[in-house]
């Protein structure tokens, strides 16, 4: 099956590709060792983002991103890491899902995590992520994963577990989902659907 | 085949000068193009219908009216008549008075308008835009086709023992084409009727345009108005062309990054490569207008977008200029070339007399 993490990191290296790397590392283990075959792509948002951009404005996805959306589309599980810009998730990772249809992703197993400087953000995954993904219909699961700077450093504390522990709960439960769930019928070669893809024009 | 140019009207600033053409101005740079259009050998003028700035045209009958009184042969078209918020009695009498002025030089295109704040304006709600579309376009054509009509709908006032005046020029509807980007339901609506489908072709991929247009010919030959090939498709696609490419590129690029659709996007060579646009060498514009025929089948007219983006008149004029004398004649011949004998020729109102004639002769009426 495919998995398929989506990182908005901006840095290189970035601490949002890591997690995204180690959540599907994780997801893969659980799944390998239940007999799957998994196969693995990371889509990095930075490379997209004059692209996204652009279509944006045309209202048509360029080559490089409609390979990305196709490839979001159909995965068997999601993996989505954002960094937390002012609150929230970046506006690039945002811009992305924007030009997803907003069916395409219903019943779709999604893992979400942020990254941050300060475990003080944790709550953007449930405030701003969650809302998100449960708009889009997918089925996001319970343990959402917050790295924050220090968390890479340290073990867990007397109320949560540390980032590796939560990393192995979180991707057990993406890989239990993934393997529930029956592949994916493949869609038709329908307009009505190429229709939904292409945003309004302002100029008939 | 039917070639000709279709204009948005749109008052745009010329980036590269900064100056704004006044209404004044632009209405009368758009009869300027369409006697141009008619100078050069172009079949077809079709204007845009918009109530909102930075638009002009929202008067498409008057305008064309008056071209009609300057010209010969030219066909006055719409790109696109909104069949939405305009009352479909009062298209049915100002297109049948336009086609009586004009000698039946005149068609029209029909298209839903994509602009919400308008339907307000008048009395409609764009929420109901496709069921408008389907509404308004029904009692249209009764009202084109039936000396009375009684009628009874959901938008619009029941009308008892109603003639719309004039009746058509010898009995015979302009013909409609519907214009649609993306609405399959327009596509299936154009092929319900066995009227023509218009696809702007601009704006994007011409994956998309191949797949509404092959939609409509399947549509067409599922009602039984005939083969998917003998569906009447017609075409947008914009252009700028220089004898040489450099210099088109060069002269057109600040007008692209400005464009009001399209500007401060992708750049002018991501965008002439992945959607139809051309910028370059009349060869070159031949060259991707005939690739058209590829992606949606041989077809029966092609309009193009000549003036828009801020360009000023000057340019424009001469566009046309190249179009009619180093493009079109060469399309004309190679798209005729191989052309199957049973695709069908544009249509003119010559043709539609003579056809509701034989019609007529072969139920044994005469007709007066």
């Amino acid at each position: 099956m495919k998995l398929v993490a989506v990182s908005a990191g901006l840095s290189t290296p970035s601490s949002t590709r890591l997690l995204a790397d180690r959540l599907a590392s994780s997801v893969h283990g659980a799944l390998v060792a239940h007999g799957h075959e998994v196969e693995i792509h990371v889509i990095e948002l930075r490379e997209l983002a004059v692209a996204i951009a652009n279509n944006l404005v045309t209202g048509f996805p360029p080559p490089q991103l409609a390979a990305a959306i196709d490839t979001v589309t159909a995965s068997s599980g999601l993996i989505t890491v954002t960094p937390v810009f002012t609150a929230s998730y970046s506006g690039l990772f945002k811009s992305f899902f924007d030009l997803i249809d907003p069916e395409a992703l219903s019943g779709k197993p999604v893992l979400i995590a942020a990254t941050g400087g300060t475990a003080r953000h944790s709550l953007v995954l449930e405030h701003a992520l969650r809302p998100l993904f449960a708009y889009l219909r997918a089925t996001v699961v319970p343990t959402a994963v917050y790295a924050a700077s220090e968390d890479w450093g340290s073990g867990g504390d007397a109320y949560t577990e540390g980032l590796p522990g939560r990393m192995e709960r979180a991707g057990a439960e993406l890989a239990a989902l993934m393997a529930a769930r029956p592949a994916d019928a493949v869609p038709e070669d329908d307009v009505t659907a190429l229709e939904r893809q292409l945003s309004d024009l302002r100029f008939d | 085949m039917q070639f000709g140019i279709f204009t948005v009207g749109d008052v745009t600033t010329d980036p590269t000068t900064g100056r704004t053409p006044s209404e004044h101005e632009r209405i009368n740079a758009m009869v300027t193009i369409a006697l141009k259009a008619e100078e050069v050998g172009l079949d077809v003028f079709a204007t845009g219908e918009h109530h909102n700035p930075p638009f002009v045209p929202s008067s498409p009958t008057t305008m064309l009216g008056y071209i009609a009184a300057r010209t010969k042969r030219l066909i006055l078209s719409t790109a696109t008549t909104l069949i939405t918020t305009n009352d479909p009695v009062k298209i049915a009498e100002d297109y049948a008075m336009l086609q009586h002025l004009a000698d039946g030089r005149v068609d029209l295109m029909l298209g839903r308008g994509n602009t919400g704040p308008v339907y307000p304006w008048f009395g409609q709600d764009i929420r109901q835009g496709l069921d408008l579309a389907k509404e308004n376009y029904g009692l249209l054509r009764r009202l084109w086709r039936e000396d009375v009509v009684n009628w009874e709908g959901k938008f619009r006032t029941s009308l008892q023992g109603f003639t719309s005046t004039p009746r058509p020029l010898h009995g015979v509807p302009p013909f409609v084409w519907h214009g649609s980007i993306r609405s399959p339901e327009i596509a299936d609506q154009a092929a319900f009727y066995g009227d023509g489908f218009f696809h702007n072709n601009i704006f994007w991929p011409a994956e998309h345009t191949r797949r509404m247009v092959q939609l409509y010919r399947r549509r067409y030959a599922h009602y039984g108005h005939g083969r998917p090939e003998e569906a009447v498709v017609g075409l947008g696609g914009q252009v700028f062309m220089r004898k040489n490419s450099q210099d088109a590129v060069r002269e057109f690029r600040p007008y692209f990054d400005n464009a009001p659709v399209y500007g401060h996007g992708p750049s002018l060579e991501d965008f002439t490569e992945q959607t139809p646009l051309t910028v370059g060498s009349p060869q070159q514009v031949i060259e991707r207008t005939l690739s058209f025929r590829e992606t949606v089948g041989d077809y029966q007219r092609q309009l193009f977008l000549m003036d828009h983006a801020g360009l000023p008149l000057k340019t424009v004029l001469e566009q046309i200029d190249m179009l009619g004398e180093d493009v079109v004649p060469v399309l004309r011949e190679e798209f005729a070339n191989g052309r199957p004998a049973d695709v069908p020729d544009a249509p003119t109102h010559a043709a539609l007399v003579a056809a509701a004639e034989s019609a007529d002769s072969a139920k044994g009426v005469t007709t007066a």
